[in-house]
């Protein structure tokens, strides 16, 4: 498989916190990879960087063989690496059909870039429907943004990200907010979405049952640094990961029977 | 508010006032020409009020037009309402454009203050130039419109009042278009969030840039025809209570639709002649316990009246 995302030698400095630390990924084409880690452990500074919202102290950042390493996250988007947010960024004051409508837009009057999405797109009220279709928002298509509950917040805002035709989706924590029993079906509609597409994705999460079911890679993380990168059983198992990570003191010998599952 | 016949109602307002011009008392001709000439000023205000920004400076623009248009009878001596205009559009035009490359870099306070820097540098200059007839200004004469001479006729005062209708139509038509495209969804999502926008992959600086020179080319067609139907402009037009005035009939109007503008526009108009005339040292108190209640009562603006009701039907 080709690689589409690769970062080498990452760092980043806030002051006297390290928060990455030498970071080397290389992410192949249509790959599902998680990356976990406690708060704090650079995950979202990993997103933030690739994105283009941080620039990295150090290292650089190839998207295909290109050297995204300096570009704005607009162009970035525009190159086709979208992101998802923590805390849903939405247009509150329009309806959930606008707020599609605006990224669909976005591709159609967007150049070259999109030059290619915006041929296969059909008018933007279909394209939008698509979408509406595709994440279940049809009920809520005529709601303000702002009235949603949680959960359809979060759906709107990867719904949004998908709108700019991506050919990588990053989701920090896209099941954080939205309730247990919900979790496995935004994740279903998410994981089909981005498989139609031909989407490679990463995101963040810390439900590992979240982690283990759609990913076949994670990235674990701590102070800054990958500390296990492999199968998803693998890094799991991992000692340090149960240390740092999922918080299973290795010690307790339950940790054992967890990974042979 | 979608579900309002915008285009129709636009069009019937325009040959309404058209046919009823001739039968008007001058004054009413006369207010209802200055009306129309703020509401076409409010509807550039409105469009960057949906941008999530506020200019205290856009009588600099309501200031440039009317001196484009001024300066051609003054210094080169054509009269003709028709090419008033066309420089009016091009002075504002290009002024904005220039001076939007730095202003597109800011929001909020600093977006309004910095522009009303700028407005009352224009002030400054004009009062200093005495060949413009300093802080007095001069009379302008448009005795013209498209090479056929109106000045002295009895038609004289309908053909500016014309102008304005068309005119106020012409931008209302365009403004209405031009929200409800791409371009106008934007603005409302940049005010709701820029950060967004950007990680969407539009550019918010280059939305602000082209709506501000919008916004100020309408400024600036308001200005010539205020000052063609004047028939006189001083540097008072690009001071910052003019400015103020245009956010307050911004505010007082509502953005809600391309109508709001014209209607705030009139009621100001009309409060601020009548108070004027009953009670000339109060006046602004008449308007400004207007826009206590307006804010009270209706925070969305006048507009909010007619929005609200059809969402209760």
């Amino acid at each position: 498989m080709a690689i589409v995302l690769e970062a080498r030698g990452l760092n980043k400095n806030f002051g006297a916190v390290t928060a990455a630390n030498d970071i080397n990924v290389a992410v192949e084409q249509d790959a599902v990879v998680g990356l976990i880690g406690s708060n704090g452990a650079g995950k979202t500074t990993f997103i933030n960087m690739v994105t283009g919202y941080l620039k990295p102290s150090a290292g650089t950042i190839t998207f295909g063989d290109r050297d995204i390493t300096a570009l704005s996250p607009r162009q970035i988007t525009r190159l086709g690496i979208c992101r998802s947010f923590q805390i849903p960024q939405l247009f509150n004051t329009m309806s959930v059909y606008d707020n599609l409508l605006v990224g669909i837009g976005i591709v159609v009057s967007g150049g070259k870039n999109w030059a290619e999405a915006s041929r296969h797109i059909g008018t933007p009220g279909e394209a939008v429907d698509g979408l509406l279709e595709r994440f279940r928002l049809t009920d809520y298509r005529d709601k303000l943004a702002g009235e949603l509950p949680e959960g359809i917040r979060k759906l709107l805002d990867i719904a949004m990200a998908m709108a700019v035709k991506p050919k990588i989706l990053l989701l920090d924590e896209p099941t954080s907010g939205v309730s247990a029993d919900e979790k496995f079906t935004l994740m279903d509609m998410v994981i089909e979405a981005v498989r139609a597409q031909k989407v490679t994705v990463l995101f963040v999460e810390h439900d590992m049952d979240i982690v283990t079911r759609y990913t076949q890679r994670v990235l674990a993380f701590y102070e800054g640094r990958i500390i296990a990168d492999g199968l998803p059983a693998a890094v799991l198992s991992d000692t340090e990961v149960r240390k740092y990570v999922t918080g299973e003191a290795p010690h307790v010998t339950v940790g054992g029977h967890h990974a042979a599952h | 508010m979608k579900r309002y016949p915008i285009l129709p109602i636009l069009m019937a307002g325009s040959i309404f006032l058209l046919a009823v011009g001739p039968f008007l008392p001058r004054w009413g001709m006369f207010l209802i020409n200055v009306s129309l000439c703020y509401g076409i000023v409010v509807l550039g205000m409105m469009l960057l009020m949906r941008t999530g920004v506020v200019s205290f400076g856009h009588g600099l623009y309501y200031c440039l037009g009317a001196y484009a248009a001024g300066t051609l009878d003054q210094v080169y001596k054509i009269s003709d309402m028709a090419v008033m205009m066309v420089a009016a559009v091009l002075v504002t035009g290009l002024a904005s454009a220039a001076l939007g490359l730095l202003l597109r870099k800011y929001r909020d306070i600093f977006f309004a203050m910095l522009s009303l820097a700028f407005s009352m540098i224009l002030y400054g200059l004009l009062v200093k130039t005495s060949s413009l007839g300093s802080s007095d200004g001069f009379n302008i004469a448009a005795s013209k419109i498209a090479g056929i001479t109106v000045a002295g006729t009895s038609v004289d005062r309908y053909v500016r009042y014309a102008l304005t209708v068309v005119f106020a139509f012409l931008t209302g038509v365009f403004m209405h278009k031009y929200l409800n495209s791409h371009m106008g969804r934007l603005a409302e999502a940049i005010r709701d969030n820029e950060l967004r926008v950007e990680y969407m992959g539009a550019s918010v600086r280059n939305v602000i840039h082209v709506n501000y020179v919008i916004s100020a080319v309408l400024a600036g067609i308001g200005g010539a025809l205020a000052a063609i139907a004047v028939g006189h402009i001083d540097p008072e037009m690009a001071y910052w209570t003019t400015s103020g005035e245009f956010v307050f009939v911004g505010i007082l109007s509502g953005t809600g639709s391309v109508l709001a503008p014209f209607l705030g526009a009139f009621i100001f108009e009309t409060i601020r002649s009548f108070a004027y005339e009953y009670s000339p040292n109060t006046w602004q108190m008449a308007l400004g316990i207007t826009m206590l209640v307006v804010i009270m009562f209706l925070p969305g603006g006048l507009w909010s009246l007619f929005a609200r009701k059809r969402g209760a039907a």
